[in-house]
């Protein structure tokens, strides 16, 4: 055979984006449920959310089959967790797990991009954010996937958040309500549809605070 | 303690066709305290007694969650229910990470049942010292298995297994054609009566038993001790509902170690059960 | 990465089968393909089958190199017997079927191995309907009507114009040869004698091969060439 061949690849991006917000007693985190490859749309109603425990719910994009290999490892570890430790992980614990878990695969990566959000155990919203190979931070808000670079500077504009350089260090958190922070979500996701192609059809929004965990959904451009 | 040339390793059958071994680890999991189990067609609950080595240490953990869907009770050598309910939480899930669904109670109780019996045909290898009623629901009902070291399973309506058994056994052997459709209650109730009967004239506290329960709608979970208690107070339990039961039980352990070899002491194959 | 002496991997194809179509509707699943499987661009067969029923709740449809495809059937062949051997009551549904060829696409991909195919799965039971995909590098999703390859292109947006829960039958049946229609009008490989099969609760049915009714005689059609200028 010597026709050239397009080389095959074992990765894909199938796009989308994740936006997680911390607040003081709460903490939304929100993917639009898009799944395209290329120029197709593959669904529009495929969630990349992942409850990983009580406090953690993990929103990925990127290449799907990696990010389902992922939840599913994360959670067969929480699943270990549970058994030996007769309780659910924190998340941060959850935070580290991603990390180390990400890492372990540094030379053939998970193409994943995450944001982790959650409460830590004082009850305070929490997020966290990833490359594909592991490396993390703590911060106030975030944005991953496709439509982050457009989402990303509309949050900085919005929150404000106190530079991460001030010394003593300031909270992370973000000084608005919950409603406000799930509104904030809404608008920056009609947004990153606008421009972006592989994020639309629908939001999917998880708000996790004291009294437990709820959904909510809003439709998007579908075109 | 010598009993005869053929009970020194697993491997060597007596001319009497028996393996001494394996009995002997079946005489293990009489000695460890009770553990019950009982089932209707939506619920399954397992019971047990917790027995302290002494005053000064708390009692060691006889029931364990294998999965949402499964549970186990055990009776025995508690180190190696601990090492097989490790087995069967990792089998299950194995099985739920390729198939997105839960394993079939009876097929991990095959499983189970294979790897006891694998350690009753090598000569490096000493049968398991314990017992365990696996409680579990899936597509095809709520069940209940008795594992046993010699490789054997069955499933029931109702079993007991550990020291004073028989007494909680000839319970609920009295009781069980009513299991199949009784409520969540109903089952608990029995649970608790029936560890009572095994306590032989202690008294029924939730401190000196575990109960747990799994079922349609309810995932395997270990009742808290408040809630066993409650339960405890509102059957009244606590009072003798009637005269304490004959102890057959203590006749057969005595008779047990003086065996010598011979089928003369059971009636049936000594492999059952 | 790759070495003359260790490629025993699928780098490319040798014969393909083109799109498979498959909705849910009323009673289960129905499915639909194409008989065609091509050597590049050579219609090298012409009666290949590529929807087949798996167990007792499922059907499977690929599209993509054909002997990766049968060689997926005998994986399967024999996930279903030992099932069957239990013979206890318990059965792999459609989903559980799912989710283990998702397990061994995505292995195949992480050693760079892959079996060339985009495959769907649709099946039911105890009433519970199931349709999704998976494809040779491991993505898959469920949705109420698939389609792989150019069908993705071509026959999705009818479905998304004309997909309805509670379509009957024939109502399905017809849906799918409009799809199948524009396939056989604008992909090359498709060729015009087709399978369409359902599953409810009570099995599996594959219907006969038959062919579409065409019309090439739109005056656009007659000649091709009338005003496009040429060398020859």
């Amino acid at each position: 055979m010597t026709k050239k061949h397009a080389n095959w690849s074992p990765y894909d991006n199938n796009g989308g984006s994740c936006v997680a917000i911390a607040g003081a007693d709460y903490c939304v985190i929100a993917a639009d449920t898009r799944m395209s490859t290329g120029y197709n749309i593959l669904t529009r109603d495929y969630s990349k959310i992942s409850q990983l425990a009580d406090k953690a719910v993990m929103a990925s994009s990127g290449f799907q089959a990696d990010v389902k290999a992922l939840q599913k490892a994360l959670s067969a570890k929480h699943l270990i967790y549970q058994h030996q430790h007769n309780k659910q992980m924190s998340c941060p614990a959850m935070a580290q797990l991603l990390s180390n878990t990400l890492y372990y695969k540094r030379f053939f990566p998970y193409y994943a991009f995450n944001v982790l959000g959650g409460l830590d155990n004082e009850g305070k919203g929490c997020v966290f954010t990833y490359d594909a190979v592991g490396s993390y931070e703590r911060v106030g808000y975030s944005a991953q996937g496709s439509g982050s670079t457009l989402i990303i500077p509309f949050l900085d504009n919005q929150l404000k958040s106190p530079s991460p350089l001030l010394l003593p260090a300031k909270d992370a958190v973000t000084p608005l309500s919950e409603t406000e922070a799930i509104d904030l979500v809404k608008t920056v996701f009609a947004s990153a549809t606008e421009r972006d192609i592989y994020t639309g059809d629908k939001v999917e929004i998880v708000i996790l605070n004291a009294s437990g965990m709820r959904r909510e959904y809003m439709e998007l451009r579908k075109d | 303690m010598f009993r005869n040339q053929y009970d020194t390793d697993v491997t060597t059958w007596s001319p009497a066709g028996r393996l001494f071994q394996v009995e002997y680890a079946m005489e293990a999991v009489k000695q460890g305290s009770a553990a019950i189990g009982l089932r209707s067609k939506t619920h399954v609950v397992l019971a047990c007694v917790n027995k302290s080595n002494s005053e000064l240490s708390s009692h060691q953990k006889k029931i364990f969650k294998v999965d949402d869907h499964i549970g186990v009770a055990i009776a025995g050598l508690t180190a190696d229910g601990r090492v097989l309910s490790r087995y069967m939480r990792s089998e299950c899930i194995n099985y739920s990470y390729t198939y997105e669904s839960p394993l079939p109670v009876g097929r991990l109780v095959v499983q189970l049942a294979d790897k006891a019996q694998v350690c009753t045909q090598r000569s490096w290898k000493r049968p398991y010292g314990v017992g365990l009623l696996v409680a579990g629901l899936d597509e095809s009902g709520a069940h209940l298995y008795y594992n046993c070291p010699s490789g054997n399973y069955f499933e029931y309506q109702a079993f007991a297994i550990g020291s004073r058994s028989q007494a909680a056994k000839t319970y609920l052997e009295r009781r069980f054609q009513n299991f199949n459709d009784s409520s969540r209650e109903d089952l608990i109730k029995d649970a608790l009566v029936a560890t009572r009967e095994s306590l032989q004239g202690d008294k029924l506290r939730s401190s000196v038993c575990t109960v747990a329960v799994v079922g349609v709608g309810e995932p395997f979970h270990i009742l808290d001790q408040e809630t066993v208690q409650r339960l405890i107070d509102t059957f009244e339990i606590v009072k003798e509902e009637e005269g304490p039961l004959a102890e057959p039980e203590q006749a057969t352990e005595q008779a047990a170690p003086t065996d010598q070899g011979g089928a003369e002491n059971q009636g049936g194959s000594p492999m059952d059960i | 990465m790759e070495r003359v002496a260790d490629s025993q991997r699928t780098l490319y194809p040798y014969v393909t089968g083109t799109s498979v179509v498959a909705i849910k509707y009323k009673d289960g699943i129905l499915m639909a393909a194409d008989m065609g499987g091509s050597y590049g661009s050579t219609l090298r067969y012409k009666s290949v089958e590529r929807i087949k029923p798996i167990g007792k709740h499922s059907l499977l449809g690929a599209s993509g190199e054909i002997s990766d495809f049968q060689e997926i059937l005998r994986y399967l062949d024999e996930l279903i017997l030992y099932d069957n051997m239990w013979d206890d009551g318990n059965s792999l549904g459609p989903k559980e079927v799912h989710n283990y060829l998702t397990r061994v696409m995505y292995n195949r991909r992480n050693k760079f191995n892959p079996l060339w195919n985009a495959l769907v799965l649709g099946g039911i039971k105890n009433g519970q309907k199931y349709l999704g995909m998976v494809n040779m590098i491991g993505i898959n999703f469920e949705d109420n009507h698939v389609a792989t390859g150019l069908g993705n292109h071509l026959t999705r947006p009818i479905l998304r114009d004309e997909w309805h829960e509670n379509l009957t039958f024939e109502e399905g049946v017809k849906l799918l040869e409009k799809c199948m229609r524009v396939l056989l009008y604008r992909d090359r490989s498709a060729v015009n004698k087709i399978q369409i099969s359902k599953i409810t609760d009570e099995g599996a049915t594959l219907f006969p091969p038959f062919s579409l009714k065409t019309y090439w005689e739109f005056s656009s059609f007659k000649n091709p060439t009338a005003g496009a200028e040429g060398s020859w």
